[in-house]
């Protein structure tokens, strides 16, 4: 091969060596913003490896041509491709060996990060003898894998629990969270974090001069200790069943199982290692978890078609919603106004963002910038400027629309007006308008820090470009979109209704309130459908059951109204449902020798579903797959049954059904199976099958 | 004093297009809500917002501030970036005690006169209930010592030199509130003046009720439209000057006991200026500026002055430096309509309406011929002054200056004259005119 092929080519990795000998290992994965671990990038690492064992540099500095980071991981993609339990094995135990090749190089290695160095990315780092990270905020160490249903494979956490003690590893492990350079070099996850101008002269000082490599302190040692990791198991178990069931998420018990047998001996535990994640990664919960992930992506995707690129946002409504919007909003880096009738109620939501700002930012000055891009605007200076103005007012149809009538002429060329509304159709509101194709919702769910999923809705009238404008909008403030219909509910609060409705129902009928939200939970929802309502506030549920309820024919339990009149709204009274002390319920413990009904927890999940394949049915979003995104990042709806639509194709469309027409029979209408069900994958025709036998 | 020429008569006109203010919010024992920088970036921010060009198009920022905080030492710069203004907008803090807001104005005004500027932001701010603690120099060289002690033997000795005494604060706004040459505080300046002057206590008491019951009179009439409302992080909202006492009364003062000449003095803390946090802007333009953005104009400045005299008179700076702009322009007393002369005491302000009428004092110490006529207190800080509203010392200059012109603007007066006296004996005065329909 000639020498001017090879530099016209460009190769996902490549090796400069400078004149100090120390040879620079580049990863530029080709046709791709970001640098991820492929079966193939693997093999090409190896091989670059061994040719430079022969070459014998100084040393070896692995870093990355990407803007965005060091490596991301490995490619996700593959994981879902592995055919059976000795495929992942034998592929695990190859990204295995190719890290203990760079561990086992001769000279010192160093690997040079910034941006993302998660999963793969990072154990590779580990298999470096040093590491030095880029001091910013953007730089982020992590091994996420706990939430796609698996551990670190490729040796991380072998390596990571001796280097740093088994607390703070199995802390970023566990949570899969992510640390930034400074708090890495705080753990001893890497030897130097510094500024972007020192990050080649701390890799170059670390190869001329090499140091001891890092070492835990004696405290952080002691952790791995025979005697002390079955009580830190136990303390790590019971931190762990907090926030996710055995049953349900396997992985992170796998995780604390493997260090606590294996910690003694490294070659053991690599085995280990091996096994265990191939165990978990060709099971049910891993599978699902990476097909909810890459439904993210897809939702992700969505923003990508328009090169609207909103700066400045205007909320009208300083309430709960319209607060924490434009809060988020600031957070994400945009200018924002926000607007009511008087500074008295804007002046919470500013008290509010800046306990967000502060939780998130941390430090000062980031804050403070946050709180200046959040400005209070009583007066409404902040529309002509907007490229996104957002109205979060109350819900009433009029009085959006008076407000409208008065924001459109003001509005600059170009900007969208979007509604918050979670109950009012688009054709209700946007007549008043001299552009009615204008409008769109943007529908947030409470609270919004923490729900990633935005609803985008709109009907046949909403023009296209706007549709893609509220969505590269959402992703600009990194929410996920997921477009509907302007149809009654949406898809979340209208598959949520009847499931809801179903708790309340069976709470009146005398079950335990605690028993059906018991039930709930072993399901997968990540909160009981009682303590749900109470949180929501009873009245609000009741709001939208009357709202909802007159479209969808679904009748109001008179409980629900007794309630409310009772003056119990829930968790914001101190009572509703349960009784609430210091914001907590208080469940009185289920009586003895109770014995649950066994329809409880199928009633409840099988109303959501017949709402969900109705949904389908009428198309209320434009892939099935969003509909599984949407419950799953909208209500919690288990992710690690990978959607609803995946649970019904799993459990057999046609068994559920028929437990619907039982239910049907047995307690009424509501029960009612929806004819969209003969549509939905899974489902076999009876007739069929019968010919077939 | 020789005679000056008008140092903005020669150049370009320089235009007033608009201006806001933070509420000034009285000092409560403790650091207010907001530092000055909050205070001016919140003041500013509005005020951006509703401009038809950008903060980026400022050439330059000016904001007069007397103690900045430790974090914020060049404030302007920090609050011009806080702003918005971007990397490229110079700006600098301009410092003449308590006229460092009209001196920020004077500043863009010469700039804008002479070619330098086309639009410029300027005010001032401060934040006096932020005033630091300092250590004692006593403290200073204890803990240096201390610090430097390398054996164990010498550092317990030099911990046997500390003294409890050494722990007490050095108050940097008493401090800042004295003449180091004169060794006197502003309160004795203005004792001298009413007894200089036989200013009664009953007389400054029913000055200061006055001030008061006119600034209750612009809240309830809505004159006060340039304040912008200000928040803090604790969910309060600040949306007027907060140092109102709307039921002050004779009575009432009478009561109060004179806090710097005691046991026998006058001046108390009812009939001074409030110790306070504020913030105020003005957009300054030429005539460019006006027509390239379209901008409205509020009113030009017109000529300004300063001068000194003797630090225990500070108090009578307005009177020294306002009779020079008069003279330049051949005014009497009556061709302005509108007079903002800061209230940093009652007795101040009623001993430069004295001597603003007192033969000897106008022939000795101004070299006037006659006095001149008497200023109409009627037109005189008729929406309240610093007793009521509160003397943030690095804002008022910025605050007065912005009032004048709201004022020409509602009751359809031409002529303005803003003035402060200045700790360490000088004064400032500004000549502001409006266009009226």
């Amino acid at each position: 091969m000639d020498t001017a092929s090879e530099t016209n080519e460009k190769r996902d990795l490549y090796t400069v060596i400078d004149d100090d000998n120390i040879a620079w290992l580049h990863f530029d994965k080709q046709g791709t913003g970001t640098n991820v671990l492929s079966a193939a990038i693997l093999e090409a690492f190896y091989e670059e490896l061994l040719e430079l064992v022969e070459r014998a540099p100084r040393g070896l500095v692995i870093l990355s041509d990407k803007r965005n980071g060091f490596i991301a991981g490995a490619d996700v993609r593959e994981f879902t491709q592995l055919a059976n339990h000795d495929e992942a094995v034998s592929a695990i135990q190859r990204g295995q060996a190719v890290f203990d090749r760079l561990a086992a190089l001769p000279f010192p290695s160093v690997a040079l990060i910034h941006g993302f160095c998660l999963g793969g990315g990072l154990e590779m780092a580990l298999a470096c003898r040093y590491r030095v990270a880029r001091d910013d905020p953007g730089t982020r160490l992590g091994l996420p894998e706990v939430r796609l249903g698996i551990h670190p494979g490729f040796g991380g956490s072998v390596r990571l629990t001796p280097l740093v003690g088994a607390l703070h590893a199995m802390d970023l492990m566990l949570s899969g969270r992510s640390v930034d350079g400074r708090a890495a070099k705080r753990m001893g996850i890497v030897d130097h974090a510094v500024p972007e101008r020192h990050l080649k002269s701390a890799a170059r000082a670390l190869i001329l001069d090499p140091p001891f490599p890092h070492r835990p302190s004696k405290l952080q040692a002691l952790s791995n200790h025979a005697w002390v990791r079955p009580v830190l198991a136990r303390v790590f178990r019971h931190q762990v069943s907090k926030k996710a069931r055995k049953d349900h998420y396997p992985a992170p018990y796998a995780l604390i199982d493997l260090w606590q047998q294996h910690a003694d001996n490294e070659r053991d535990m690599m085995h280990a290692e091996a096994e265990s994640v191939a165990n978990l990664i060709t099971g049910p919960t891993a599978q699902n978890l990476i097909r909810v992930f890459l439904l993210q992506e897809q939702l992700k995707a969505l923003g990508r078609g328009t090169d609207f690129k909103p700066k400045c946002i205007h909320v009208v409504g300083a309430g709960i919603m319209g607060g924490d919007i434009a809060a988020w909003c600031a957070l994400r880096g945009m200018q924002v106004t926000l607007s009511d009738q008087s500074p008295e109620r804007i002046a919470p939501a500013i008290k509010r963002a800046h306990t967000l700002f502060k939780r998130r930012l941390k430090r000062p000055r980031p804050i403070q910038e946050a709180m200046d891009r959040l400005m209070p605007d009583h007066k409404g200076l902040g529309v002509e400027q907007a490229d996104v103005v957002i109205e979060a007012i109350f819900e009433d149809a009029e009085v959006k629309r008076s407000l409208y009538r008065e924001l459109e002429p003001r509005m600059r060329k170009g900007a969208i007006l979007a509604t918050n509304t979670s109950s009012i159709p688009l054709a209700e509101l946007r007549d008043v308008l001299d552009d009615p194709a204008c409008l769109v919702g943007i529908h947030f769910f409470n609270p919004v820090a923490k729900m990633q999923l935005v609803e985008i809705v709109r009907d046949d009238e909403t023009d296209s470009e706007v549709v893609a404008k509220a969505i590269a909008f959402t992703r600009k403030i990194d929410r996920l979109p997921l477009p509907v219909t302007s149809t009654p509910g949406f898809l979340v609060n209208r598959v949520l209704m009847p499931y809801l409705l179903e708790a309340v129902e069976l709470e009146n009928e005398g079950i335990p309130p605690a028993e059906i939200d018991r039930q709930a939970l072993e399901f997968g929802m990540p909160m009981g459908p009682i303590e749900l309502a109470d949180t929501v506030g009873l009245d609000i549920c009741l709001h939208v059951a009357e709202n909802l309820g007159k479209h969808l024919n679904t009748p109001v339990p008179q409980r629900l109204r007794d309630l409310v009149n009772q003056g119990r709204l829930g968790r914001k009274s101190g009572a509703g449902f349960y009784q609430y002390k210091k914001g907590k319920a208080v469940k009185p413990a289920l009586p003895k020798g109770y014995h649950p009904h066994a329809d409880i927890s199928d009633r409840m999940i099988l109303r959501m579903l017949n709402e969900v394949v109705a949904c389908l049915r009428e198309k209320v979003i434009e892939e099935a797959d969003h509909l599984d995104a949407g419950m799953v990042y909208g209500t919690g709806f288990a992710p690690f049954r990978g959607g609803p639509l995946y649970y019904i194709e799993a459990m057999g469309a046609d068994t559920l059904l028929q437990r619907l027409r039982n239910l049907e029979q047995k307690l009424g209408d509501r029960f009612k199976p929806d004819p969209g069900w003969e549509y939905v994958a899974g489902f076999t025709d009876e007739k069929e099958t019968h010919g077939n036998g | 004093m020789a005679a000056q020429p008008n140092p903005l008569a020669t150049g370009r006109p320089v235009f007033v297009v608009d201006g806001s203010r933070s509420p000034f919010l009285r000092a409560r024992g403790k650091p207010g809500p907001l530092h000055a920088s909050d205070l001016a970036f919140q003041a500013g921010r509005a005020l951006l917002y509703r401009q038809p060009f950008t903060p980026q198009d400022f050439d330059q920022v000016i904001l007069g501030c007397v103690m900045p905080g430790p974090q914020e030492v060049n404030i302007a710069r920090v609050v011009a970036l806080r702003l918005g203004c971007g990397d490229r907008v110079p700006a600098w803090t301009v410092q003449r005690n308590c006229a460092s807001g009209l001196q920020a104005l004077d500043c863009a005004a010469q700039d804008i006169a002479s070619g330098r500027s086309e639009l410029v932001l300027a005010g001032g701010t401060e934040a006096m209930s932020h005033a630091p603690l300092l250590f004692s120099t006593a403290m200073v060289n204890w803990l240096a010592g201390f610090s430097g002690a390398r054996t164990t033997g010498a550092k317990l000795k030099a911990l046997t030199a500390f003294r409890p005494a050494f722990l007490k604060p050095v108050i940097g706004l008493l401090c800042g509130l004295t003449d180091p040459i004169v060794s006197l505080n502003m309160g004795q300046t203005a004792e001298i003046l009413a007894h200089r002057f036989g200013i009664s206590r009953e007389l400054m008491d029913s000055y200061a009720v006055r001030s008061h019951q006119r600034l209750d009179h612009a809240q309830q009439n809505g004159h006060l439209d340039e304040i912008e409302v200000v928040y803090d992080h604790k969910g309060h909202y600040y949306p007027a000057d907060d140092g109102l006492r709307a039921d002050s009364s004779m009575e009432k003062l009478a009561k109060l006991k004179p806090v710097f000449d005691r046991p026998f003095g006058k001046v108390t803390a009812g009939n001074s200026a409030q110790i306070t946090d504020g913030a105020a802007w003005l957009v300054l333009a030429s005539e460019d500026a006006v027509k390239k953005y379209d901008l409205p104009v509020l009113g030009r400045v017109v000529d300004s002055q300063w001068a000194a005299l003797d630090p225990s008179q500070m108090g009578l700076g307005p009177v020294h430096a306002i009779a020079p702009i008069l003279k330049r322009h051949d005014f009497d007393s009556g061709d302005i309509d509108n007079w903002e002369i800061n209230e940093a005491f009652a007795t101040q302000v009623l001993a430069c309406l004295s001597a603003w009428q007192d033969e000897d004092y106008c022939r000795d110490e101004l070299g006037l011929e006659k006095p001149f006529a008497p200023i109409d207190e009627e037109r005189l800080n008729i929406d309240g002054g610093g007793v009521s509203i509160g003397h943030p010392v690095g804002a008022s200059g910025a605050r007065i200056a912005l009032h004048a012109l709201k004022t020409l603007q509602r009751t359809g007066g031409k002529r303005a004259i803003v003035s402060l006296c200045i700790g360490g004996g000088q004064g400032g005065a500004m000549l502001l005119e409006r266009e009226n329909a």
